[in-house]
């Protein structure tokens, strides 16, 4: 079954899954030393309450969610606390880590699990929910717990379930699909629950067929819709669009269009978490790319260093010249690999030396390709030429804010310009004058 | 493992494989239709103009860049496609100094100052071109059939009682270098759709447009596609990414506009012709256009369901 409804314009980038899609998910041991940032979600950084020569059991509460918007953080291994102090991050800024010697014991704080778990009323899920620390791992990074919740006057009538993985390279979600089908069905249901949706629909590209049929085989009523492969079809916006025929209003959420969105990754943290008691203290990472000897999709602790993956990856076969945290379209560069996978790394790309070199920009022709992939329906032309020339009222009225930051403008660009990059900056000054103005 | 030098800059870092100069040459791919049959029907004429404008523009494109001292970017073939277009707009028996003249005006006033490649309002073929048309006229509206060459009209002075249809098809006539042989623009025309370099919008638009015009005027539809410049302007000038709208539906109103100032000027203006003004004046509504057509904005005008 083919939906015919589709969201505007995107790409279709060579997609590189295949060193990768058929690899099963490979656990890998905790290291001798973790490093868990404190943040690694959306909002305030969790308040840590362990210090420095603490000793910790795994899956232990090492630090408290702080405000609305913020997430609980766990301990990945039992051992000892050797430090709580900054560190670099693969965000780009250095961020407030827990620092744990693995005692290598695995001994675990006691887990409250249960065994049919949608028997649990609609309070105590989100509460657990809230409890393991549970965030978007799509990448986003949003505290599950707060988007389950939504304003008391909104209906939600759809779950939808984001098993796109649109971002070439990619294959923890194809992988956690075909080998945890189960799981995932099991977490749409609790979450469905939780935010009382009336419909659940797991969303996934045709790409995925193996995916596809391993959901239908334990989804029961839940529909399973195959999408066309195109980028950036796991974008929230675009998935509600292609999936409901809704748009979520402008500046607005989407539960304001009766929608909550949940990726599948999460769907499978939120059902370990109600059923096995475990909070999110690991996660699925593909190590791969031009330079890696022997790409991979691996399950790892949360503040494992990059450079331990790319060691069990076999190394670098290529002198890479750039390293990705995330996948090529939004991920973010790296400078060094002495950084901690957190819970919404879901890649770690190293592109070989020259694979990765930035190409020159040319003057704009004006052919509107960007146009015609913006998924916001944009003309990322005037936005990048308003954000170069700081003229920030011009680049607002044509509709700054709601750029997506999909890249699909600078991909696409003949004359090479960075696009998205000066789009990113008209936004950020955009925002940054509204702020002081008011 | 320690001593990596990595390179950080911001997302995306994978880049579609098609360039500006890609681009420019399947540009110059397609002219090569029009160009062969140009000198099938006009000889050692159609190689001196050819070779001239397209010399001149990437001559005065070397030179203005080199005074003002930029990066030289002829490589990028901007330059030569506009020598050639020009070129091919031009009546076979005209000057060689007017061709090395006017090929330096489009490049030099039509295009570099404004900025040069993305910056000009008006295809500088188009600018070349009207400024002969004011600077030379005698020479500019001076035709002669394919071959013989014997002065003669070209069938749009002539009218549509004594020009055969298949003449007009494959090229047999009178008139510039390009347009007489609608067949080798077709050609071109489907090359350029099947890589994705011009939109099927604009030409379409143009040909239904001088299509219906001419039937309410009582004229030959037929005729008026064929003779004169139509089809190569809507294949190759009007289509030119630079100066024609960003939207989709800007490019349906600029073909539209196009061609009804085209069946304007020939059925009630001054002139046999009218393509050149009025793709120069529809490149002048171009940025009012945009602006008229901006899509709607994805979640822009959306109620929060019930």
């Amino acid at each position: 079954m083919r939906r015919v409804r589709a969201f505007f314009g995107g790409i279709h980038p060579n997609d590189n899954k295949q060193n990768t899609n058929s690899t099963p998910i490979k656990v890998l041991p905790a290291p001798a030393v973790v490093v868990v940032p404190l943040q690694q979600h959306a909002g305030r950084e969790a308040k840590p309450l362990v210090a420095k020569g603490d000793d910790v059991l795994k899956g232990q509460l090492i630090a408290e969610a702080e405000g609305r918007i913020s997430a609980r953080v766990h301990s990945p291994v039992s051992g000892k606390v050797v430090a709580v102090e900054p560190r670099p991050s693969a965000s780009g800024r250095p961020l407030t880590c827990v620092v744990i010697e693995n005692d290598g014991e695995e001994r675990w704080v006691e887990k409250e699990g249960h065994p049919d778990p949608v028997q649990l009323d609609a309070q105590t899920i989100l509460q657990r929910i809230h409890g393991a620390g549970i965030v978007g791992m799509g990448g986003a990074g949003f505290p599950t717990a707060v988007k389950l919740a939504p304003p008391k006057e909104a209906t939600i009538d759809y779950l939808l379930l984001n098993g796109c993985e649109c971002e070439p390279y990619l294959t923890t979600d194809h992988r956690l699909m075909v080998e945890h089908a189960e799981e995932i069905v099991l977490g749409a249901k609790l979450m469905a629950k939780a935010c009382g949706a009336r419909k659940i629909i797991i969303g996934v590209e045709d790409n995925k067929p193996d995916a596809i049929a391993a959901l239908r085989e334990k989804a029961g009523a839940i529909e399973v819709a195959v999408l066309r492969t195109r980028y950036p079809q796991g974008g929230e916006k675009q998935l509600i669009q292609a999936l409901t025929g809704r748009e979520v209003p402008s500046g607005g959420l989407p539960f304001q269009a009766g929608c909550v969105v949940q990726n599948v990754g999460t769907a499978w943290a939120v059902a370990k978490a109600l059923r096995d008691g475990e909070p999110l203290i690991s996660r699925v990472v593909t190590v791969t790319g031009s330079a890696v000897a022997e790409p991979q999709n691996f399950l790892v602790p949360i503040g494992t260093p990059f450079k331990d993956l790319i060691e069990a990856a076999g190394g670098f076969a290529k002198t890479p010249g750039k390293v990705v945290a995330g996948g090529p379209m939004t991920g973010g560069a790296q400078f060094s690999l002495d950084v901690p996978v957190t819970k919404t790394i879901g890649g770690i790309l190293a592109f070989a030396e020259g694979e990765s070199t930035t190409p020159d920009s040319q003057p704009c022709i004006k052919c509107a390709r960007c146009v015609d992939v913006c998924p916001a329906n944009l003309l990322p032309l005037k936005l990048e030429a308003y954000g170069m020339n700081e003229q920030f009222d011009n680049a607002r009225e044509y509709g700054a804010l709601d750029c997506i930051e999909c890249g699909c403008c600078t991909y696409i660009c003949p004359s090479k310009r960075p696009l998205l990059h000066y789009i990113r900056f008209a936004k950020a000054e955009i925002i940054a004058r509204e702020k002081r103005s008011s | 493992m320690d001593d990596l030098k990595l390179l950080v800059s911001p997302s995306p870092h994978v880049r579609d494989t098609d360039t500006t100069e890609k681009i420019m040459f399947a540009v110059l791919i397609a002219l090569l239709p029009v160009v062969a049959a140009a000198i099938y029907f006009f000889r050692w004429d159609a190689v001196r103009v050819l070779l001239l404008s397209a010399g001149s523009a990437v001559a005065t494109e070397t030179i203005w860049q080199r005074l003002r001292r930029k990066p030289i970017r002829i490589g990028d073939g901007s330059a030569l496609i506009t020598g050639v277009l020009l070129a091919l707009s031009l009546p076979p028996t005209i000057p060689s100094w007017m061709v090395i003249v006017g090929s330096a005006f489009a490049i030099a006033i039509g295009k570099q100052v404004f900025g040069g490649l993305g910056h000009n309002p008006f295809n500088p073929a188009l600018v070349g071109r009207a400024f002969m048309l004011a600077s030379f006229s005698q020479a500019m509206t001076k035709w002669t059939p394919p071959i013989d060459g014997v002065s003669a009209a070209t069938p749009l002075a002539l009218g549509a009682a004594v020009s055969r249809v298949p003449d007009l098809f494959f090229g047999s006539v009178a008139g510039s270098l390009g347009e007489t042989s609608a067949l080798a623009i077709l050609l071109g025309g489907i090359y350029l759709f099947y890589k994705g370099v011009i939109d099927y919008r604009i030409p379409v638009s143009i040909c239904a447009t001088v299509t219906v015009f001419a039937l309410l005027a009582g004229e030959d539809p037929i005729f008026h596609l064929l003779a004169g410049s139509v089809l190569f302007a809507a294949v190759y000038m009007a289509t030119d990414m630079v100066t024609s709208p960003i939207t989709k539906p800007g490019r349906w109103i600029f073909g539209v506009g196009v061609a009804v100032i085209i069946m304007l000027i020939r059925i009630w203006g001054g002139y046999p012709e009218g393509v050149t003004f009025a793709i120069l004046l529809m490149n002048a509504a171009t940025p009012l256009i945009n602006r008229w057509t901006r899509p709607r904005i994805y979640g822009q005008g959306v109620k929060v369901s019930e």
